[in-house]
């Protein structure tokens, strides 16, 4: 697998104490590549530099070998979907999509139409074309900023939390859709977020990233049961974390950290031992709250009638994480 | 450094320099020229002096009160509550602003003057010999003011009004709070920034007011009209003491109002649907209501029919009549066939053009670096934009005509007094706060990823600039532009103080006409610079 994007030791500082990177990350061709972070962890500032907004104080990118680092964002040629979607609200949605057919002055006129036509089509909004886009619901405006950006026919699509404007009910098909499309046109993509189910849902591979570093990259499945660190895998799923003496009633051998996920505890006969302090229930199963004999708090994730507030129990862990 | 931002740093020093030539320089040269002995023993010897200095406070204090009393309770009853005829008036009721300074002077002359219809019909009436009165001193003055001001606190007032959040009333209503205790302790404090813009507004203009002491004063002199008649005496060092005390008042006066304008954040804060007018259910108030708005829109609308009517009336054929005995085109005709009448026309509308389009140009150039680019001289220029607001008219005329009276290319003091260039500039000058304000509001509210999505999408800076950015300013822009247009267009402060004969405004000519009582000219091209000012304004309120 080769890179078509390659980011090599990419480097922005805002302020001397404020630094983002060096980071580097190769993506394949075709790719959906998200970069997962909390907020302030530098991953919007990454997807600037792809897009050539800010520029790079140090490092290179490069697009099937050629070098972009200093290209301007009008003749990178990557599209861009913005976190608001930033229609142009004088323009209806034909000439929204088409913005960025006629600046590149090739084709007439009947040419940028099809184009336009066929963009929308894609994004299944066909015969759009006349309406204004404050018209529009959320999802379609989303489906817009798609279109416009895909119709140029750019080599790299970026996003920006290109769902956190939805609500949830219209998010979760929303993000399948996206998928659908993006794979359809088999463009290498790279977006934000810093929702991990929309990470693990949306990417091929996920790029954390966490104060301005990369912690780790990988598919969702490794970077769930394989963390390489205390971050990742807190910030990556619910997690549970313990040290000393609990660690060691789980299982763990030498003074590590242990990390457990929820659904990977259960109450036994023994273990680690402790009180039920509440129980949340969400249907399918239920989160009980055990505060452990050293005042520590865990979660675990059961059947919803596996134990009762205020019961004395024991847990065991079914699959550690040790760190 | 990039290099990007060095070029906008440089941009912002020229630009920071280029204003500071244009309204800080002039009156630096004032202020220190005016820092001249025996003039300054004039000033604070003559009691002439200082009952100019206390009339022009005291003029501009009454006039916010008064167009405070008018305006107001006018914007609570529009905002408020409901009855026939409420949209038109409510768009009627704003009408005083198309009316320029010495347009409106001239019709309430017309009007209400001691030769006027109304002075007129009540002669007749009552059968007397002189007329029952005559339109003088203070009280015209703050006729005229209160008549053309109260719009401010209007138009403040129901905007402040509109923004209100009907569910903040609801919660002190919910609190327990009854309908006086809202209004004080709910409505009032939210309200308190648009009063006090309206306020601070209102005294400006009063301060600055010319055409009004001009035209009504006498021997009733402030200090607008006390500095031009210094200045046509010749005695030109007393001009400029004159000139920085008006100015050391102008910002006294804002410093102070200012303190009491208080948080904005109340009003940002605010951010539900405001409260639908009620429609007031007696019947009879109702009709009682629509009958006052009606009489009210009558009584604003009065002295633009008065103008409209004069401007029909050929010269001389109007003498002891209550009503004039003939009308006709006469004096438009003379106005557009005759070229030495014509000219004060097309000099104010290329002079007022070519000033509101420069003005335009610096407001995008220092909108971009203060907003976008957010250069570090970005407060100075904002600054900047806004100074000339803050002081009158008259003061910027009297630092313009001495600082560009010199020949000195080393002090950067060029001749210009006497050319073609003067005017316009000063004109400049007074349009930058309004084409400033209006682009910078609208900058801010631009949201930079559209332009970044013009750019990602291939564009490049001056397409963008076309397609996206220029489309998207619009409303601020125009706006702005055409309250530039329409003030340089009947501007007379200026004009009375830098014109020549060549490049005389109409203003000029209209005080002419009426200095050879050739009353029908003057009417009509009033008519004409208030068509004007109405299609451009009406051009530039349009979304």
């Amino acid at each position: 697998m080769s890179a078509f994007l390659q980011i090599q030791a990419i480097e922005k500082r805002w302020a001397h104490d404020v630094t983002i990177g060096p980071i580097s990350l190769d993506i394949a061709r075709g790719e959906i590549l998200a970069l997962l972070g909390p907020s302030g962890s530098g991953k919007t500032t990454m997807l600037r530099l792809l897009a050539g907004f800010e520029t790079a104080d140090g490092g290179r990118i490069a697009v099937a070998s050629e070098d972009v680092t200093t290209v301007p964002p009008a003749q990178r040629r990557f599209g861009m979907v913005f976190q608001h979607y930033a229609l142009f609200p004088h323009l209806d949605v034909g000439e929204n999509v088409g913005f960025g057919l006629q600046g590149r002055g090739k084709g007439d006129e009947g040419r940028v139409e099809q184009k336009i036509s066929e963009a929308l089509a894609l994004v299944d909004l066909a015969g759009y074309e006349r309406r204004k886009v404050q018209e529009l619901s959320g999802g379609q405006q989303q489906r817009v900023a798609l279109a416009r950006a895909l119709a140029p026919e750019p080599r790299i699509l970026l996003l920006d939390e290109p769902l956190s404007n939805l609500d949830p009910a219209l998010r979760e098909r929303t993000r399948h859709e996206l998928r659908e499309v993006i794979k359809r046109v088999g463009i290498t993509t790279v977006f934000v977020t810093h929702e991990q189910e929309e990470a693990f849902d949306l990417g091929d591979r996920i790029a954390v990233l966490n104060q301005g570093r990369l912690e780790q990259s990988g598919a969702p499945d490794d970077l769930y049961e394989h963390p390489v660190n205390l971050f990742v895998a807190t910030f990556v799923g619910r997690a549970n974390v313990f040290r000393g003496k609990a660690a060691r009633a789980l299982g763990a051998n030498g003074k590590g950290v242990l990390v457990v996920r929820p659904e990977r505890l259960r109450f036994g006969a023994a273990g680690l031992p402790g009180v039920v302090r509440e129980r949340r229930y969400i249907g399918a199963a239920a989160f009980f709250v055990v505060e452990s004999d050293d005042q520590e708090r865990f979660e675990v994730m059961a059947e919803p009638d596996a134990a009762k507030v205020g019961e004395r129990v024991y847990v065991e862990a079914t699959r550690v994480i040790a760190l | 450094m990039t290099v990007r931002s060095k070029r906008s740093d440089l941009a912002a020093a020229a630009l920071t320099l280029l204003l500071a030539w244009l309204v800080i320089y002039p009156i630096v040269i004032v202020a220190a020229d005016a820092a001249h002995p025996s003039a300054l023993r004039d000033f604070f010897t003559r009691p002439g002096e200082w009952a100019a200095l206390w009339a022009s406070i005291w003029i501009s204090l009454v006039s916010v009160i008064l167009a405070a009393a008018i305006g107001i309770p006018l914007a609570f009853l529009f905002e408020w509550f409901d009855f026939p005829g409420r949209k038109t008036l409510g768009a009627l009721i704003a009408l005083p602003v198309v009316l320029p300074p010495l347009v409106g002077v001239i019709a309430f002359l017309f009007l209400y003057g001691e030769s006027g219809f109304i002075a007129r019909a009540v002669q007749s009436l009552l059968h007397l010999q002189n007329a029952p009165w005559r339109l003088q001193g203070a009280v015209a003055i703050l006729l005229v003011h209160a008549y053309s001001m109260y719009v401010y606190f209007y138009l403040f007032t129901r905007a402040g009004l509109a923004k209100l959040d009907v569910s903040m009333l609801e919660a002190a209503q919910a609190l327990g709070a009854d309908r006086r205790a809202t209004l004080w302790r709910v409505i009032v404090p939210l309200l308190r920034p648009s009063l006090v813009g309206a306020a601070i507004l209102t005294f400006m203009t009063a301060l600055g007011s010319f055409s009004a002491p001009y035209i009504f004063g006498g021997g009733f002199r402030v200090m607008t009209t006390q500095i031009v008649a210094t200045k046509l005496n010749g005695d030109l060092p007393l001009a400029m003491v004159e000139t920085v005390a008006l100015a050391l008042v102008a910002v006294a006066g804002l410093a102070i109002l200012r303190r009491t304008e208080g948080d904005d954040i109340l009003v940002a804060l605010g951010k539900g649907i405001a409260p639908r007018p009620r429609p007031i259910r007696r019947a009879s108030v109702r009709w009682l209501a629509a009958g006052a708005g009606w009489g009210l829109a009558v009584l604003l609308l009065l002295p633009h029919l008065t103008l409209a009517l004069v401007s029909l009336v050929p010269y001389g054929a109007w003498t002891t009549e209550v009503l004039p005995p003939v009308i006709n085109f006469d004096n438009y005709r003379r106005l557009f066939s005759e070229t030495e009448r014509l000219r004060p026309l097309w000099n104010s509308l290329w002079m007022a053009s070519a000033s509101t389009a420069v003005a335009v140009v610096i407001a995008l150039v220092g909108g971009w670096l203060v907003v976008r680019r957010r250069v570090a001289l970005r407060r100075a220029i904002e600054a900047l934009l806004a100074l000339p607001w803050a002081l009158p008219g008259t003061v910027f005329a009297i630092a313009l005509a001495i600082t560009f009276s010199v020949h000195a290319p080393l002090q950067l003091r060029f001749v210009l007094v006497g050319t073609a260039v003067i005017l316009p500039l000063a004109y400049l000058v007074r349009a930058l706060p309004l084409t400033g304000r209006g682009v910078l509001a609208a900058y801010r509210q631009l949201d930079p990823s559209l332009e970044e999505a013009a750019a990602s999408l291939g564009a490049g800076r001056w397409r963008t600039l076309a397609r996206v950015t220029l489309p998207q300013l619009r409303p601020g822009l125009a706006a702005g532009a055409s309250l530039a247009f329409v003030a340089a267009l009947g501007d007379i402060v200026a004009s009375i103080v830098l014109y020549t004969y060549e490049t005389r405004p109409v203003s000029i000519e209209i005080l002419s006409s009426l200095r050879l009582a050739e009353t029908g000219v003057a009417a009509a091209f009033g008519v004409v610079l208030m068509l004007v000012s109405a299609v451009v304004l009406g051009v530039g309120a349009r979304r």
